[in-house]
C-alpha cells in the first residue's frame, strides 16, 4: 500500500472519570477510505475530533505525514471536516460558505470564483451559488458542506456520519457520490458511521470500534467473513453465534454435533464461539444434513426468505431463496468454509460487551 | 358565546385602562396650558419649551444618557463574554455562575443600592458619576446575559469549530461566524441594559455623588419642592423613549426568529 498519512499512537481520552478512548493506535495510508464503525457512543466522534484538533488526547500522539501534530490547533492542520450537522454558516450564501476557507488563505478572486464553480459542479449544485443556507434541503446542505471542505484541497477529509440525516434513497445516492469524489480527487477519507452496510459498501478499510477499543480492522470482506470476536460478528450483519468447542484442528463440536471446519490452531477441546452467517446455513430434507430441526418462523424479505429453525436447542437464523413453511421438519448442514471459529472473549468486560448487543 | 366574547373584550379594556390611565393622564396634563393639576385650560407645548430651556433638566438628561450608554456598552461586553465562557465550564461551575448572575435580578433594588454605597464608602471611593456607572453595570449584566445566552446555546460550538477547520484563527472565526449569529441577542441585551439604566432611581439615588442628577433623581427632588408640569413633559418623553426601545428590542429578537422560521418553511 502507499505511504502512511496519519498515525494515532496509543491515544487515550477520558471525560471526567469516564474513559472514552483506551490506548487506541491506528495507521491510515494515503488515498485510503477508512471507516470507523461502531455503535453510538463508542468514541468514533471523539477519535475524529482528536484527529481534527478539536479535542486533546490525555496521552498518545497524532502524527500527520510523520510530523507530530498533537498540539497543533485545527486551523493549522492540513485537513478538513464535514461535520455531523453540516455546520454551514447561516449568515452567508452557499457561494460564500464555499469561499470561506479560500478567502482565509488569501487566494485570488479569480481562483476563488473558479473553485466555487468547480466545487458546485462536483456536487451537482451549480444553480445554488447565491441561495441562502436555510433555503436548501438537508441533502443539499450536506453536499455544500462537502464542497466547502474539498475546495481547500486538503490531504485528508474527515466525515462524521455525513449521511445520517438523509433518507434511505438519498443516502445510497450520496454513498456513490462520495466514492466517486474520493476517486476523482485522490483525497484520503476517514469516515465515521454506525451503519455497517454503509461501512462495508464504501470503505477500503473498516475499523470496528466498541467502548473505545478497536475490535477489528481490515477489508470489508475480511470483517464480514472472518469476524475475530463475537462483538464484530454480531455487529456486522446478522449471524448465528453459537457456543461450541474445538475437538481438534479442523473439527468443531456445535450443540453436540461434530462439524468439519477449516480452522486450526485453537488446541484440543477448547471452548470457542462459532459464527455461521444465515445465508450459509443449508436446509435439506430431515436426515440429510448434520442435524434436524423444525422451522418456527418465516418472513419474506424480497430477495430471500428469512427463517428461524429450532435445532439442537438453538434458534438458527437462516436466509434462503427457498422458503419452508412453519412447522416443517428440515435438516441443517454447513459448508466447512463457512464455519468461522472465534476465541471466547478473554475477559468479563468483553463478555459484557457481547451481552450489551 | 357572543356574550362571552363581549365580556372578554370589556375585561381587556378595563385592564388596559387601569394600566395606562395614569400615564395617559400624565401625558395629557403635559400639554395643559395652565399649571394646576386638575383643570384643563387649553392645549399648549410651552412646558416642553420650558423643559428644553431648563438647565437642570438638560444636565440631568445628559447625565442619564451618558450613564445609560456607558453602562449598557460595558455590561453588554461583559455579559456577552460571560455567555461565551459558560459552555466551557463544567456543569457544576456553570450553575454556580448562573446563580451568581441571577442574584442582582432577584435582590431588592434598595439592598443593591445600599450595599453598593456602603462598599464604595468603605473602600474610600468618592461617590460620583463613576460610581453610578459601576453600580448600573452590575445590575445591567444579568439582563444582557438573559438575552444573549439563549443565542449562544442555540448556536453551539460547531460553527466556530467549522470556521477553525477551514483555517480561520479563533479571532476571525469569532468575528466572521459567531458574532453575526449573536447580533440580535446582543443588540436586544444592549437595549434592555440601556432601558434598565434609564429607568433606575433607587440604586442611582444611593450611589450618586453630590450635585449629580439623573432624570429620575431630579424629578424626585422636584416632587419634594413642588412639582411643575415641565416634569410631566419630561416624564412623557422618558416614557415614550423607553416604550419605543422595548418594542424595538422585542421586534429585533422576534424578527430574527421569524426570518429563520420562514426560511425553514420555504425549504
Ligand atoms: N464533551 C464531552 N463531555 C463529556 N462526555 C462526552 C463529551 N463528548 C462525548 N462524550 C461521551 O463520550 C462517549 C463517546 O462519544 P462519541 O465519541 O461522540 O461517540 P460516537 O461518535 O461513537 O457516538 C459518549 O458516551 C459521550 O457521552
Ligand atoms: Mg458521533
Amino acid at each position: 500500500m502507499s505511504s502512511t498519512l496519519v498515525e494515532l499512537e496509543h491515544i487515550s481520552k477520558s471525560y471526567g472519570s469516564k474513559l472514552i478512548i483506551d490506548d487506541l493506535s491506528l495507521t491510515i495510508h494515503e488515498n485510503e477510505f477508512v471507516t470507523l464503525l461502531g455503535p453510538s457512543g463508542c468514541g468514533k466522534t471523539t477519535t475524529l475530533r482528536i484527529i481534527g484538533g478539536f479535542e486533546m488526547p490525555d496521552s498518545g500522539r497524532v502524527l500527520f505525514e510523520g510530523r507530530d501534530i498533537t498540539n497543533t490547533p485545527p486551523n493549522h492542520r492540513n485537513l478538513n471536516t464535514v461535520f455531523q450537522k453540516y455546520a454551514l454558516f447561516p449568515n452567508m450564501t452557499i457561494a460564500e460558505n464555499i469561499a470561506f476557507g479560500l478567502r482565509i488563505s488569501k487566494k485570488s478572486k479569480q481562483y476563488i470564483d473558479d473553485k466555487i464553480k468547480y466545487a458546485l459542479k462536483l456536487v451537482n449544485m451549480e444553480d445554488f451559488a447565491d441561495r441562502s443556507v436555510d433555503s436548501i434541503s438537508g441533502g443539499q446542505q450536506q453536499r455544500v458542506a462537502i464542497a466547502r471542505a474539498i475546495v481547500n484541497e486538503p490531504k485528508l477529509l474527515l466525515l462524521d456520519e455525513p449521511l445520517g440525516a438523509l433518507d434511505l434513497k438519498l443516502r445510497q445516492e450520496m454513498q456513490y457520490e462520495l466514492i466517486r469524489l474520493k476517486n476523482e480527487l485522490g483525497i484520503t477519507f476517514i469516515y465515521v458511521t454506525h451503519d455497517q452496510e454503509e461501512a462495508l459498501t464504501m470503505s477500503d478499510t473498516v475499523v470496528v470500534m466498541n467502548q473505545g477499543y478497536i475490535q477489528q480492522m481490515g477489508t470489508p470482506e475480511s470483517i464480514y467473513n472472518e469476524p475475530e470476536n463475537a462483538f464484530v460478528a454480531a455487529f456486522i450483519g446478522d449471524s448465528n453465534i453459537i457456543p461450541g468447542f474445538m475437538v481438534q484442528d479442523k473439527l468443531v463440536d456445535i450443540l453436540g454435533v461434530r462439524f468439519d471446519c477449516v480452522d486450526s490452531g485453537f488446541g484440543t477441546n477448547t471452548p470457542v464461539d462459532v459464527v455461521i452467517r444465515p445465508e450459509d446455513v443449508i436446509l435439506g430434507k430431515p436426515g440429510e444434513g448434520r442435524m434436524d430441526g423444525r422451522v418456527t418462523h418465516i418472513i419474506f424479505k424480497g430477495v430471500h426468505y428469512e427463517m428461524e429453525v429450532m435445532a439442537g436447542g438453538f434458534e438458527w437464523l437462516v436466509q434462503s431463496t427457498v422458503g419452508h413453511p412453519v412447522g416443517e421438519e428440515v435438516s441443517i448442514s454447513v459448508d466447512p468454509f463457512n464455519i468461522q471459529i472465534m476465541n471466547k472473549p478473554a475477559s468479563e468486560d468483553e463478555e459484557a460487551i457481547k451481552l450489551d448487543e | 358565546m357572543k356574550k362571552h366574547s363581549v365580556l372578554k373584550k370589556v375585561y381587556m379594556a378595563v385592564i388596559i385602562l387601569f394600566l395606562y390611565a395614569p400615564i395617559l393622564t400624565l401625558m395629557v396634563l403635559s400639554f395643559n396650558e395652565g399649571r394646576t393639576m386638575g383643570k384643563w385650560t387649553g392645549f399648549s407645548l410651552h412646558w416642553y419649551e420650558d423643559m428644553f430651556a431648563d438647565e437642570d433638566i438638560m444636565d440631568a438628561l445628559k447625565n442619564t444618557v451618558i450613564i445609560a450608554l456607558v453602562s449598557a456598552v460595558v455590561s453588554t461586553v461583559i455579559g456577552t463574554l460571560f455567555c461565551l465562557a459558560l459552555p466551557r465550564l463544567n456543569s457544576k461551575m456553570r450553575s454556580v455562575f448562573l446563580a451568581l448572575n441571577n442574584i442582582p435580578l432577584l435582590n431588592a433594588d434598595i439592598v443593591t443600592g445600599l450595599s453598593l454605597m456602603l462598599m464604595f464608602v468603605a473602600f474610600g471611593i468618592t461617590l460620583s458619576m463613576g460610581t453610578v456607572i459601576l453600580a448600573h453595570i452590575t445590575f445591567c449584566i444579568p439582563y444582557v446575559v438573559l438575552s444573549v445566552r439563549p443565542k449562544v446555546r442555540q448556536l453551539g460550538m460547531t460553527h466556530y469549530e467549522a470556521a477553525l477547520d477551514l483555517g480561520a484563527t479563533p479571532w476571525v472565526a469569532f468575528f466572521k461566524v459567531v458574532l453575526p449569529e449573536l447580533r440580535s441577542g446582543i443588540f436586544s441585551g444592549f437595549l434592555m441594559a440601556f432601558t434598565m439604566s434609564v429607568d433606575d432611581f433607587i440604586v442611582t439615588h444611593f450611589t450618586r455623588g453630590a450635585g449629580i442628577n439623573t432624570l429620575s433623581t431630579m424629578i424626585y427632588g422636584q416632587v419634594r419642592i413642588g412639582i411643575r408640569p415641565t416634569v410631566y413633559a419630561l416624564s412623557t418623553i422618558v416614557f415614550v423613549v423607553v416604550f419605543i426601545l422595548l418594542i424595538a428590542s422585542n421586534v429585533i429578537s422576534g424578527k430574527s426568529a421569524t426570518v429563520k422560521a420562514r426560511r425553514k418553511a420555504e425549504s
